[in-house]
């Protein structure tokens, strides 16, 4: 199938600025399933509220644009309900991490079979640039006109410390990575998270001096190395990309399953 | 039939509930009466006062909570100084001495029973107190048969205890002849 | 002993009719005095190879079931106050995406945490506008066991018809009370199932195009249709719209699917009307109370009557109207300061007529409370 076949084209041109990186990450996530070979029936792709979220709208998928922060409960009732459905879960910074920082922490713990895919532009786009989670200390925004004081989440830290059993990180710049890891989180058996490092050019780039959307994703090609690189042992401040953690431990559908089987013998 | 209306009353984790639940549902499921049990409780799971009212009758009852009761049981000093002055004039008020000092003269038949000695001489073990106070109340009065009881007994126990419940009812039922 | 008989809690009733309608899907978070329906569930649902979930919270717990419900299951959650308040903005999402589901909410006293083991009725105007934005809802209730079994049913029943999340408002005494139920025989209540879209494969399917009748065929996701589900206003694919004729569209469909059936929605007791002079209304436990009152003074020939509401959302107007019509007054018994009473002021011909016994502490209302209104209104002392 090609890559038009996946995407709902009446819809375009797509809603986001020139320059963001969400329409890359579009892209790259395609790329990654029409490699996988899935049919489009089997396919739910669930959003919540947020540039990203708006994701959800162009792929032809079965899609549900949900409420803000709560994605994951949406998609845990569909993959509980129907397991043999793929899961698709795409958020923003904050959509993911602040409003729904707990469903994300829970759902990772739980390992039911989805792939949450963290879009991280570090900025509130779609309400016109406040600070999120993970804007980090110093950062400029709408609301820290004076700058930042909030300390930003690591999003691999804190999906490994929740027990995801596929943790990944890469960014807008390195779209063959992206959707090699983006596939591999996918084709994984529980919860994966692939924290997506993107370009806000009209925001968080502005409020912040980073220049245009090139300017920023070569910050990302220049500020990034894969996990365990010598140059990370030079320069501890790069940020590491690559799967962190790739584990198989038993999936909550599966586990449901022998719930069922005792329950019916008991 | 006469209305009864019973308030079982003591402290958490004392069983009394179960107990109320027992003699509610022996009457209903296995005596075709009619009866509500409801009840009220702190948020402690164990400790705190404890209450459920039952009313047993053979017309529709409405109202399901008891204001004065026919018969009240108490099983702690606190349930005692709360609820004793609300038992209907001519009532049944039982009582533990183990656990009940009682102080008041009220217009009821009085019965102190040593039901917690008993349990703990006989069986040793305090778990089944409430059903001995169940059995005492049904050797005290004869709203609901032994039998009923212990149909319910058997499909709310599990088997490995039903044995020493069975037994504290009988000892209950004792007591409460002796003191009838 | 007949096996259909049982002595449980209304708390239970409600589990065993929610699986009588074929639900096989729960999501909750423990809270008190609900809690029981998430146990009964817990064990339950697995042995019929249903589907529980116990969530992260009340938010998570309705996502939950909605997104399930998209996939073609009868669904339920179960909460009390504040879990209520939490699912507000996701019941907004349900009613605007017309996914069937019930969300029950067994009250407990007071606002806010309140207090959890006692009971109240403040929720009613809650059930009623707690999300935000225009919409229409359907609130039901009841006062007994036998009552919470055909209501639970009829909720079910509803949410499916209608395409709606419909509430069930239970009171914490109700739910924790034990008294004799009958569990109906299958197939003696008539049960609503899923209405699905008979549009083949391949056919341009229009999810939220309603049909003549105004009901909404489904096609469960994983099914052969992809659309597009959201809780902006949307056009008939389901995607999303500012195109004010479809947000006009979009707002009138989805109250008038449910204010234009308020008759066939209600459901209501009535006891002692026909020549009644003194009208009490209730609902839930307070029913009982007031059942009580009318119960012993008609022993003593005195013209009462009570009108029990089990549809309390959307208000059924014209009953209460027709009721209460040669009423020389109407009492209305709640359990919070006056929130159905504001309702029924607006149906009859004298409001001024119309009066408030109440109990908002905590404590059950007793017939005794009710009584003593009866006597200041008839002019007696209390």
């Amino acid at each position: 199938m090609a890559i038009k076949d996946y995407i709902r084209e009446r819809f375009f041109p797509h809603i986001w600025c020139p320059g963001c990186g969400h329409g890359m990450v579009l892209n790259g996530l395609l790329r990654a399933i029409e490699k996988i070979g899935l049919d489009k029936n089997e396919i739910v792709m669930v959003s919540g509220i947020g540039c990203s979220a708006r994701i959800s709208g162009y792929v032809d998928f079965h899609t549900m644009h949900t409420i803000h922060g709560r994605a994951l409960a949406f998609a845990t009732g569909i993959k509980m309900s129907r397991p043999e459905l793929k899961l698709i879960v795409p958020m923003g910074d904050g959509d993911a991490l602040a409003i729904g920082g707990n469903h994300f922490i829970h759902a990772a713990r739980r390992n039911m079979d989805m792939t949450a895919i963290v879009i991280n532009n570090r900025v509130y786009g779609m309400t016109g640039g406040q600070f999120s989670p993970l804007s980090g200390y110093g950062t400029m925004s709408t609301t820290s006109p004076y700058s930042n004081i909030d300390h930003a989440f690591d999003v691999v830290e804190l999906s490994v410390a929740a027990g995801a059993s596929f943790v990944g990180r890469t960014t807008t710049y390195h779209a063959q990575q992206m959707a090699d890891i983006l596939g591999q989180a996918i084709i994984h058996k529980g919860f994966s998270v692939v924290e997506i490092m993107s370009q806000c050019p009209t925001y968080f780039g502005r409020k912040n001096r980073l220049g245009s959307a090139i300017d920023m994703l070569e910050h990302f090609k220049e500020n990034t190395t894969p996990i365990g690189s010598k140059a990370k042992q030079k320069n501890p401040d790069l940020i590491e990309r690559g799967i962190f953690v790739q584990k198989k431990i038993p999936e909550y559908c599966d586990e449901y399953k022998k719930i069922i089987e005792r329950a019916v013998k008991d | 039939m006469e209305r009864h209306r019973l308030v079982f009353s003591g402290s958490g984790g004392q069983g009394i509930i179960t107990a109320a639940v027992i003699l509610a549902e022996a009457a209903v499921l296995h005596e075709n009466l009619i009866a509500v049990q409801t009840q009220s409780y702190g948020a402690e799971a164990r400790g705190g006062a404890t209450r459920s009212d039952v009313i047993i009758s053979d017309s529709a009852i409405y109202f399901p909570k008891v204001n004065q009761p026919n018969v009240l049981i108490c099983l702690s000093q606190e349930a005692y100084n709360k609820f004793s002055p609300i038992i209907r004039p001519g009532g049944l008020l039982i009582t533990d001495t183990r656990y009940v000092k009682t102080y008041m003269k009220v217009d009821a038949r009085q019965r102190e029973l040593p039901m917690y000695q008993t349990v703990m001489e006989k069986i040793g073990k305090p778990i089944v107190f409430n059903i001995c106070m169940l059995g005492a109340l049904i050797g005290l009065t004869d709203f609901v048969k032994s039998e009923s009881v212990k149909k319910v007994l058997k499909t709310r126990i599990p088997s490995d205890f039903l044995e020493i419940n069975e037994k504290a009812l009988d000892l209950g039922i004792k007591l409460g002849n002796a003191y009838k | 002993m007949n096996e259909n008989l049982k002595f449980i809690q209304g708390n239970e009733v409600c589990v065993e009719a929610a699986l009588y309608t074929g639900l096989d899907f729960f999501a909750g978070y423990p809270i008190t005095p609900s809690t029981e329906i998430m146990e009964h569930m817990a064990k339950r649902l697995p042995k019929i190879g249903g589907k529980f979930l116990q969530m992260e919270d009340e938010i998570a717990s309705l996502c939950a079931i909605i997104g399930a419900s998209l996939t073609g299951h009868k669904v339920m959650t179960a909460t009390s106050g504040p879990g209520f308040s939490l699912m507000q903005e996701a019941l907004g999402y349900a009613i605007v995406a017309e996914i069937p589901c019930v969300i029950v909410n067994v009250q407990r006293g007071g606002s806010s945490t309140g207090i959890p083991t006692h009971v109240g009725q403040g929720d009613v105007m809650q059930a009623r506008w707690g999300t935000h934005g225009d919409h229409a809802i359907i609130v039901m209730t009841a006062s007994n066991h036998q009552d919470v079994f055909a209501i639970t049913v009829d909720a079910f029943n509803m949410a499916e018809t209608y395409r709606t999340p419909v509430i069930l408002l239970f009171d914490e005494v109700v739910g924790h009370m034990r008294e004799r139920i009958f569990i109906p025989k299958k197939g003696e209540i008539s049960l609503v199932e899923r209405l699905r879209t008979s549009v083949k494969r391949g056919v341009d399917f229009h999810p939220y195009l309603p049909r003549e009748d105004g009901r909404l065929p489904i096609s469960d996701f994983g099914g052969v249709h992809r659309y597009n589900v959201t809780g902006l206003v949307h056009d008939m694919w389901g995607f999303p719209s500012d195109n004010p004729k479809i947000a006009y569209g979009l707002v009138r469909h989805l109250v008038d699917k449910i204010q234009n059936n308020t008759d066939k929605i209600a459901r209501y007791k009535e006891y002692y009307l026909e020549d009644a002079k003194t009208i009490l209304i209730s609902y839930g436990s307070a029913a009982r109370s007031a059942l009580h009152v009318v119960e012993n003074r008609r022993g003593r020939g005195e013209k009462l009557g009570l009108l029990e509401l089990q549809t309390l959302w959307p208000f059924p107007h014209s009953l209460v109207q027709e009721k209460c019509a040669d009423a020389k007054y109407v009492v209305v018994v709640e359990m919070n300061t006056g929130q159905i009473l504001q309702s029924v002021k607006i149906c009859v011909d004298r409001p001024e007529r119309v009066f408030l016994a109440n109990r908002i502490d905590g404590v059950f209302i007793t017939p005794t409370d009710i009584r003593n209104i009866l006597r200041l209104i008839e002019g007696k002392g209390v």
